[in-house]
């Protein structure tokens, strides 16, 4: 057993979870990992209440009512218990809020890859006045800019529909929030 | 102070679970399918507020709790949880505004509805962000970002529908007719929100009425809807002390029906 513990204090550092946290992804978007959503805010070691062998995740949901943080809190924990981890502890923060600003490249490269159009850079939608022309929306199928939005909302709470005029192909597009 | 901080939490929850439970309604129902998929979405995000706000009022409840064993545990019992707040609790200790059990009624009166409570909780959530309990900002400041949302989505439709065909115009008459007795509720503070405010966690719903008042005329202008102001001022209240209309009773056969009948199911 010491030599099990011993093991987990020097070869897990703090890099060592991150890169591990990669491999578990959004079960309703399941080309990106929780790392690439950016929801993944803190990991913490042997946080007092939790004593030795003990890690803290912390994450912040995407939208309020996103039904898929439950489940990844839940495999948080199994992956994590697999790597020897006695203690385990994910805690949801609300505030600061989550933006898709927190997105990595990679996965914005990823979505697009899906058939899913990352969200554009920085708040362009949420400040829109009502009724004004919807945010130039890049086709994942076509590249053309050439789209126009179908709904406001989509088949998950991060997403927006959207139609391609050129190829004429609907997508999904994930909004900037 | 403490069961103050409790009572305003659970009015701000039961103001989103049962919104979003009658929006829920319309699943399946919706006139075309993304607008379905719209106000269902909109469900989503107002029963995840409500989920917020009641973990944080079962983590007070049950904190307050522990610390006073002999007197009588408060309403949701020991060991409060979200689903004992949502499910067991009994109509007259629901704190919600009656505006937001009204029936679904049809899609004009559901627009409407929306738009009058987006325009509130935008306007509360803004002040709600400078709570200083800081778990209701964090909720409030979560929530605004959905909020916006919801309130361009009921603008846009109000103007739509207000100034789009003759029927849908009539339509909207007949919603502003059923709903805006129900609007004075909001701005009209009961015990619990004025002693909140006093003590600065809560906001002052007084002030919210003017800048509601003034954005919904903006609105309505646009839609080619008669001005708020001529609407009448005799208003329905008292749900936010538990008396309701009937139609929260029809909405509780349908959202407690499980855990009332078999206390404890899970699946």
């Amino acid at each position: 057993m010491n030599s099990t513990n011993d093991h987990i204090n020097i070869q897990i550092n703090e890099k060592v979870i991150w890169e591990f946290l990669k491999e578990i992804n959004d079960p309703e978007i399941p080309v990106l990992s929780i790392i690439d959503l950016g929801i993944v805010r803190e990991v913490k070691f042997q946080s007092p209440p939790l004593g030795d062998g003990g890690i803290e995740v912390i994450i912040t949901p995407t939208y309020s009512g996103c039904p898929a943080m439950d489940m990844i809190a839940a495999t948080i924990k199994i992956q994590l218990a697999t790597l020897g981890f006695k203690k385990i502890k994910v805690t949801q923060i609300l505030s600061p809020a989550w933006t898709t600003d927190w997105m990595s490249e990679e996965g914005k490269r990823k979505l697009r890859e899906y058939g899913i159009a990352p969200p554009n850079p920085k708040q362009q939608v949420c400040d829109q006045k009502l009724f004004a022309a919807a945010e130039a929306v890049q086709c994942p199928h076509c590249n053309s800019y050439h789209t126009h939005r179908i709904s406001e909302f989509g088949s998950t709470a991060c997403k927006a529909l959207y139609q391609c005029d050129d190829c004429e192909e609907p997508f999904d597009y994930f909004k900037c929030h | 102070m403490k069961q103050i901080l409790i009572d305003y939490t659970l009015h701000l929850a039961d103001n989103s679970l049962i919104l979003g439970q009658r929006n829920s309604e319309w699943c399946g129902h919706g006139p075309v399918l993304e607008q379905d998929i719209a106000i269902t979405n909109i469900s989503l995000d107002l029963i995840g507020q409500a989920r917020n706000f009641y973990q944080y009022a079962a983590h007070l409840i049950n904190r307050q709790t522990e610390l006073s064993e002999s007197e009588n545990p408060p309403s949701g019992g020991r060991g409060a949880s979200e689903d004992s707040l949502a499910y067991l609790r009994k109509e007259e200790e629901f704190k919600n505004c009656l505006l937001v059990e009204q029936p679904k009624g049809d899609w004009a009166q559901t627009i409407l509805r929306q738009f009058f409570f987006s325009q509130y909780q935008y306007l509360l959530f803004q002040q709600l962000e400078n709570s200083k309990d800081e778990q209701l900002a964090a909720i409030a400041e979560k929530s605004l970002k959905e909020v916006t949302y919801h309130l361009r989505w009921s603008s846009e439709w109000v103007i739509r529908l207000g100034d789009g065909t003759e029927e849908s115009h009539k339509r909207m008459i007949k919603a502003i007719d059923e709903l805006w007795r129900y609007t004075g509720e909001m701005f009209e503070a009961v015990s619990y929100e004025l002693r909140a405010s006093g003590e600065e966690f809560g906001v002052d719903v007084s002030k919210l009425k003017e800048p509601w008042q003034k954005k919904v005329n903006d609105i309505f202008c646009e839609a080619s809807l008669p001005p708020a102001g001529g609407w009448g001022a005799l208003m329905q209240t008292g749900g936010k002390e538990g008396k309701h209309t009937e139609h929260l009773g029809n909405i509780f056969t349908e959202l407690q029906y499980m855990q009332k009948t078999y206390p404890g199911c899970e699946w």
